[in-house]
Parts: structure tokens; C-alpha cells; sequence
């Protein structure tokens, strides 16, 4: 199996956000960054496979600056293959999902994975678009992902449950919770550090295609008024409150 | 012009969210001087395809091919490009569950339209397009602008208020083209999970964490879900000891959730649980620990053991719902 795994460069999931330049930046100081934890998921779930015997090649894949190359390297580190930069600010969606089809178009890949949605734009676009742009079947959100000779079994939560699928390659997944069964984080130790710097990554240019969303503002949420305590031995108090101030009961 | 706005339905039937979905729907087409036009796929008899007339909905267009009683990201999305071209769409609202996550990007690829997720408030303005949407996993929110000339939202569950409008509603029925492959990921069966509502469209939630100690002790847990007509939910750490079911996970990496009521007992309060309970109305802490993250973020507090406090609020929690 020859994958596509896009990883998404993001800060780490305990960072304090905050803006910069009017609202309108993101402010990247002091910021620590990690792959996507859905990607670190679903590459981890194909290095278990490989290990169990799965014959794979896994490349990396991200949209980012020169910046973003830290993230790659942890992939590579981890155990990916081999890895892509396409050299731009990854920002439109549509724009970064192009980006990624000609990628595949360029190779002979199986299969393209995706995190189910980046922490930061929280968008949660990337899987469904780049498979239309290559007219390619696609799962969303698959909560299971498990080889059965040359189809792959998924799981895709629904309304009242979980729909489990089968697919043929080549398709475009993205991995949510579940995807990888229980298993142990994989922390690049030194030797997977060292070889990663020999693994190769290419950088290749964008190709055009017109961006049409732009973020004109952030905001933080309003501040919280402070917590109102009740004591442990009034707890009648705490019904009062939500029923006459907080009209939630 | 119109607004699109896809209502999908379980079962035969709408669920609240679809009325907050036709409500916001109805809203932004007033604001554009439009007119709000549903589209639902499957089978639904006329009196509830009517519902929808009563949230400002003035048309409902029913997609009746067979096929579409099976879930297919291609299929659904190639029906509702479909429709939308049919009916000269400029704005379509999905709502930001697994369906509309899973249609919304194909269509924003075959409309080239901007697609804004997570979105949680009617645009500020509509030249330039402009809507607020979740960023950041909770912890902040931005101004997108939409620059296309059809533009696709995904509207987070429980952030506009449902209200009727009630408006007479046509009902037109059509047969959509299906596309070849549309079916290419095959659906095998669909493992149920228990009729009980999901913890992402209860109004209560009551959730527990790690300082509950074991699975034993949720019998209390599930009696104050039981009283207030709540669901019950977890922390990733009850959920990774298989304490409770994946379902009940909330937070960045499981369920983002906004209920009305968030009551959480033996929950830290971890930046990544917050992040996705941060959009309830209004959140309840009991802990241990005065110094718990927890009770920053949270509106209410009770400093005391869950194993005391839980049973004497339950009691409190039963006597009120007998009085009122
Ligand atoms: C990438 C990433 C993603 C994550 N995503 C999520 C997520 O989606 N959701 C999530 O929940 N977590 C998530 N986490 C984990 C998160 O960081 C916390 O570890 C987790 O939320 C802690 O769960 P808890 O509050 O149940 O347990 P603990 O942190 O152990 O807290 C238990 C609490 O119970 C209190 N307590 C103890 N005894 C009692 C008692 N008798 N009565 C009352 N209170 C008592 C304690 O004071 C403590 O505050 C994520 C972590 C990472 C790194």
C-alpha cells in the first residue's frame, strides 16, 4: 500500500492562544508545535500496520513554510518514508486540498489520509475536497480502518451509530477518534531522529488556484464572570441558582 | 437567489437541530431579501416535509431517488449541487455534524464556493460575506470572509436560537441524478449504537471524570441524568480506562458539545477538555480541589466530595422537579 498522509502543522494542544496586529494574526510567540493529533493518530495506525506485516510506504505530505519542516521531520521520524513540502502559507482550504491532488496525481499512491479536522481552523474540509477534485470515493471521519486483503474496512459514525463501509483503493479518508485501536504513542527515539534527517524531503512550488476565504478578525471568548461558589452543605442553593438565575432547569 | 438549506432527517423525522438549522437559515435569507428553501433526501410524508414551514422554511424540496436511504459523501453531495444549481443557491447551510462535515466540501469543490465550518452566529454582514466561526478548538473564534459567489457554511449545533416563523411552505418533489461510483465505498451495515439521545444534542449534560473513581460509582451520575432529562457524558480519561463508551467522550479530540447545562463532577478541567465543552450556556463544577482549572471556566462551583455532594443534589434536584 503506497499512502499519502497530509499532516497538518499545529500548536500544541495546551497552548495559550492569542493575537497579534489588531486581531487579525495569530501570535506565534512562545508557541510549541505538533502534528495534527488526528494525523499523529492515523500515521501511527499505518506504522502498526507495517509493523504487523502490511507491505507500506507512507509519505508525508504538508502545505506550509519553510517553518513547518520541524512538524515533517517528527512524521519522518516517527516512521514515515519520505515527505513533500509544497513551499506556500497554508490558509484557503480549497487552496491546500488542490495542492494536495496534484501531489497525488504526480505519484501513484492508494490511499490519501487525513486528520478529521485541524485543531486550529477547525475546518475539517481537506478529505471531501481533495477527493472531488480527483473524483475519488471518500470517508469522513472513519472511526476504524483495518485491511482485508485489497479492500479496507472503515467505520463511519451516523446518527444512531456507526456505519461500517468498505472500500476499494484508491479512496481519501479522514481519521477521527477510533481509527487507531488501542496503542501506545510513538515517540521518535534517537536513531528513528537520526534517520529522519537523511529521509527525503522534496519542496515543490504551489500550482495557482484562487483563494476564496480570508479570516478579516479573531476574537477570544467574552471573559467568564467569576464562579460562583456554593457550599457542599447548601447544595438547595445551587438548584435556586439554575432555576431562577441561570433559567436552565 | 436562495438559501439552501439541507435538513436531513433519521428515520423519517427532524430532529431539533434541523429546526435550529431552518431557523438560522430562514434568518440569513431574510437578511439577503430571499427566500429560505429546504432540501431533504428520502422519503418523508408531507405533513412533516410541512414542518418545516412553521421555522420559516418557504419551500422544501423532497429528493426522492431510492438510493439515497444509504449515507454516500458522493452521492449526497452530487443531489444537493443538484438542487442548489436548480434553484440558483447562493448561500447553503449545513449543519456541522457528520453529514454536513462529511457533504460540504465536495460541494464547495463542484460550486467553487468558500466554505466556512463551525460557524456559530448569522453573518455580520453580507457584502463582503462575512460569518463568525469556532477557531482553535473552542478557545477563540474568527471573521471569515466568503469572496465566491456561493458561499457554504456548516452551522455548529446549538448556536442559534430555535424560533417559529411560520410561513406557507410549498412542497416539490424531485428526482435527482445519481452519479456513477457514487456508491463505490460500499455500505455494509450500520452497528447501532443505543436509541438513547447523543450527548451533542442533549440539553443537559452530566458528565464525570476521573475523580469518580471507577465505572461502579456512575449509579448516581445516572440518576441526575435520569431526574433533569439529561445524557450522560465523560472526560478522555473515563473513556480511555473503558470506564463509558467512546460516545460520551467530549472535548477537543471527542464530542464538541454546547448544552444549556453542563454539570461536571470529578473533571480536572484540562485545556483540552474545555475546548470542547466551552460553548455551554452554562457549566456547573463539583471537585475536591479548589484550585481544579476547572472552576475558572465554570459558572457555578461546589468545593466537596462528589461521593457526598452528588446524592444530597440529586434529592434537591428530585424535590424541585416534583414541585415544579
Ligand atoms: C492531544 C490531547 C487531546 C486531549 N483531548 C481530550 C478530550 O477531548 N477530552 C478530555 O476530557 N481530555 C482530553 N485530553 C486529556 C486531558 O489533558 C486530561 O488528561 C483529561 O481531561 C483529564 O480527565 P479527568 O478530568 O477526568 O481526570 P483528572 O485530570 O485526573 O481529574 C480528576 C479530577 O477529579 C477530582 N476529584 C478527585 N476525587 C474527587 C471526588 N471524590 N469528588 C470530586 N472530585 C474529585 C480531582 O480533584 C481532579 O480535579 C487530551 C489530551 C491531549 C494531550
Amino acid at each position: 500500500m503506497k499512502a499519502l498522509i497530509c499532516i497538518g502543522h499545529v500548536p500544541d494542544t495546551t497552548s495559550k492562544i492569542k493575537f497579534t496586529d489588531n486581531d487579525t494574526k495569530f501570535d506565534t510567540t512562545d508557541i510549541k508545535y505538533i502534528i495534527g493529533p488526528y494525523e499523529e493518530l492515523a500515521l501511527t495506525r499505518l506504522l502498526d500496520l507495517k509493523d504487523a506485516g502490511t507491505e507500506m510506504h507512507i509519505t508525508a505530505v504538508n502545505v506550509g513554510t519553510a517553518e513547518t519542516e520541524p512538524t515533517i521531520r517528527k512524521a519522518l521520524a516517527m516512521g514515515a518514508d519520505d515527505a513533500i513540502r509544497i513551499n506556500s502559507e497554508a490558509t484557503d482550504n480549497l487552496f491546500i486540498a488542490k495542492q494536495i491532488a496534484e501531489v497525488y496525481k504526480n505519484g501513484d499512491y492508494d490511499v490519501i489520509i487525513t486528520g478529521k479536522e485541524s485543531i486550529d481552523y477547525n475546518g475539517g474540509q481537506l478529505e471531501g475536497m481533495i477527493a472531488e477534485f480527483l473524483n475519488l470515493p471518500s470517508v469522513s471521519g472513519a472511526s476504524k480502518f483495518e485491511i482485508n486483503g485489497d479492500k479496507v474496512i472503515l467505520e463511519q459514525e451516523i446518527e444512531g451509530g456507526d456505519l461500517k463501509l468498505e472500500a476499494s483503493f484508491p479512496f481519501v479518508v479522514s481519521a477521527g477518534k477510533g481509527f487507531l485501536p488501542e496503542s501506545e504513542p510513538r515517540i521518535p527515539n534517537m536513531r528513528g531522529i537520526m534517520m529522519a534527517r537523511k529521509k527525503p524531503l522534496q519542496v515543490i512550488e504551489p500550482v495557482a488556484h484562487d483563494a476564496v476565504t480570508e479570516v478579516s478578525k479573531f476574537y477570544l471568548p467574552e471573559p467568564k464572570p467569576a464562579c460562583k461558589m456554593v457550599s457542599p452543605d447548601n447544595v438547595e442553593e445551587l438548584v435556586t441558582l439554575l432555576h431562577e438565575e441561570a433559567k436552565v432547569i | 437567489m436562495a438559501v439552501l438549506i439541507y435538513t436531513q432527517n433519521y428515520d423519517g423525522k427532524f430532529k431539533k437541530s434541523v429546526f435550529e438549522l431552518v431557523t438560522y437559515g430562514a434568518a440569513a435569507a431574510k437578511e439577503m431579501n430571499t427566500d429560505a428553501i429546504a432540501v431533504t433526501t428520502g422519503k418523508l410524508d408531507e405533513t412533516t416535509l410541512k414542518e418545516l414551514g412553521k421555522y420559516g422554511a418557504s419551500k422544501v424540496i423532497s429528493v426522492t431517488n431510492n438510493e439515497l436511504n444509504d449515507f454516500s459523501e458522493q452521492a449526497y453531495a452530487s443531489v444537493i449541487e443538484q438542487v442548489a444549481k436548480k434553484n440558483d443557491a447562493d448561500l447553503i447551510v449545513l449543519g456541522n455534524n457528520p453529514y454536513g462535515r462529511a457533504v460540504a466540501p465536495r460541494l464547495a469543490v463542484k460550486l467553487n464556493a468558500g466554505l466556512a465550518a463551525g460557524v456559530v452566529a448569522l453573518p455580520s454582514s453580507i457584502s463582503p460575506f462575512t460569518v463568525k466561526k469556532r477557531v482553535y478548538s473552542g478557545k477563540a473564534f474568527a471573521d471569515i470572509v466568503i469572496k465566491s459567489d456561493v458561499k457554504i457554511i456548516t452551522l455548529n449545533q446549538n448556536s442559534y436560537k430555535i424560533e417559529e416563523n411560520p410561513t406557507d411552505i410549498v412542497t416539490e418533489d424531485f428526482t435527482a441524478e445519481i452519479p456513477d461510483g457514487a456508491y463505490a465505498v460500499k455500505p455494509i451495515e450500520v452497528v447501532k449504537s443505543s436509541d438513547k439521545l447523543s450527548v451533542t444534542d442533549a440539553e443537559i449534560l452530566v458528565s464525570g471524570g476521573r475523580g469518580l473513581k471507577g465505572p461502579e460509582n456512575w449509579g448516581m451520575i445516572e440518576e441526575m441524568a435520569e431526574i433533569l432529562g439529561a445524557v450522560t457524558s465523560c472526560s478522555r480519561t473515563v473513556s480511555d480506562l473503558d470506564w463509558r463508551p467512546h460516545e460520551e467522550h467530549v472535548g477537543q479530540t471527542g464530542k464538541v458539545v454546547a448544552p444549556n447545562l453542563y454539570i461536571a463532577i470529578g473533571i480536572s478541567g484540562a485545556i483540552q477538555h474545555l475546548a470542547g465543552v466551552n460553548g455551554s450556556k452554562v457549566m456547573v463544577v463539583i471537585n475536591t480541589d479548589p484550585d481544579a482549572p476547572f472552576f475558572e471556566a465554570a459558572d457555578y462551583g461546589i468545593i466537596g466530595d462528589a461521593f457526598e455532594v452528588v446524592p444530597k443534589l440529586n434529592a434537591a434536584f428530585k424535590k424541585f422537579k416534583e414541585e415544579n
